[in-house]
């Protein structure tokens, strides 16, 4: 890849990110937040293919897109009434909530204007897909079998807290 | 001029921060949820880009983002179920709502 498509690819990339990310929180229909939301997770996929980390971008949209989003969207239908729109969308916390924001800014850009990293290392041509999978199935071999229990009792305690309550 | 590991990091810094503000302002528990997946993904794409910095041989930061996408999922599952019970019982998803336990 050429250079300049490389940084071109970049900017365009990172600000579709950051719109999306604005859009949640601006936006005053929850449904648009949501839509915007799958915009910024979109675009944190490319991200990740300019990072070189094919195999992780097929699993974000997969998952994140595919699934969570589309189970938020469906979260705000059940939920929201759509003609109550003058509905306050901030609570009171707006004012401090922006300095923990500024101050968090503030201590991150000192650390890196003073962290020295050394340059990404070149893309491997190959994909890293069985080198992954060779490491779920040995060194993390057990947060793997636990991230799978974790996911059965989510499963099971979603079921149980959605549904409905049967009297008798 | 290049696109450093840094640029990276300061998309992750900015998108983190907004998520931040979502959470810490909306006051809709779904647009809360919003903010969380927001955050978690630039924690994501920092464990990725110092992967990549530490070299083609090495991928436990990848591995560590593919965890934390198992997690939100699971996360955002009950989450979500949690706010319908809610809404079922309440009739509202509003967090300043629900302030039964203040004293």
């Amino acid at each position: 890849m050429t250079d300049w498509i490389y940084i071109m690819a970049f900017y365009g990339v990172a600000g579709v990110a950051l719109l999306g990310g604005l859009g949640v929180l601006f936006f005053r229909n929850l449904f648009h937040a949501g839509l915007s939301l799958i915009l910024s997770l979109f675009a944190v996929a490319s991200l990740f293919v300019l990072l070189g980390a094919e195999f992780l971008a097929g699993v974000q949209v997969l998952i994140y897109v595919g699934a969570v989003a589309v189970l938020i969207l469906f979260a705000v239908m059940l939920t929201q009434r759509i003609t109550a729109r003058r509905v306050r969308r901030y609570t009171r916390a707006l004012v401090p909530a922006a300095l923990v924001i500024l101050g968090l800014a503030a201590v991150t850009a000192l650390v890196m204007v003073r962290v020295e990293l050394p340059p990404m290392a070149p893309i491997p041509e190959a994909g890293a897909l069985d080198e992954l999978a060779d490491l779920l199935l040995s060194t993390y071999l057990l947060p793997f079998e636990v991230i799978s229990l974790l996911l059965l009792g989510a499963l099971v305690g979603a079921i149980v807290l959605a549904r409905k309550e049967e009297r008798r | 001029m290049t696109i450093t590991p840094l640029h990276f990091v300061g998309v992750s810094v900015l998108l983190f921060g907004v998520g931040l503000l979502v959470v810490l302002t909306r006051r809709n528990a779904i647009g809360i949820l919003m903010g969380i997946e927001l955050m978690l993904n630039a924690v994501n794409v920092a464990l990725v880009t110092f992967d990549r910095v530490y070299g083609p041989e090495r991928l436990d930061g990848q591995l560590f983002s593919l965890f934390v996408i198992t997690v939100a999922a699971a996360e955002a599952v009950v989450g979500l179920a949690l706010i319908l019970a809610i809404y079922r019982s309440r009739g509202t998803v509003a967090v300043d709502d629900l302030h039964e336990l203040r004293g």
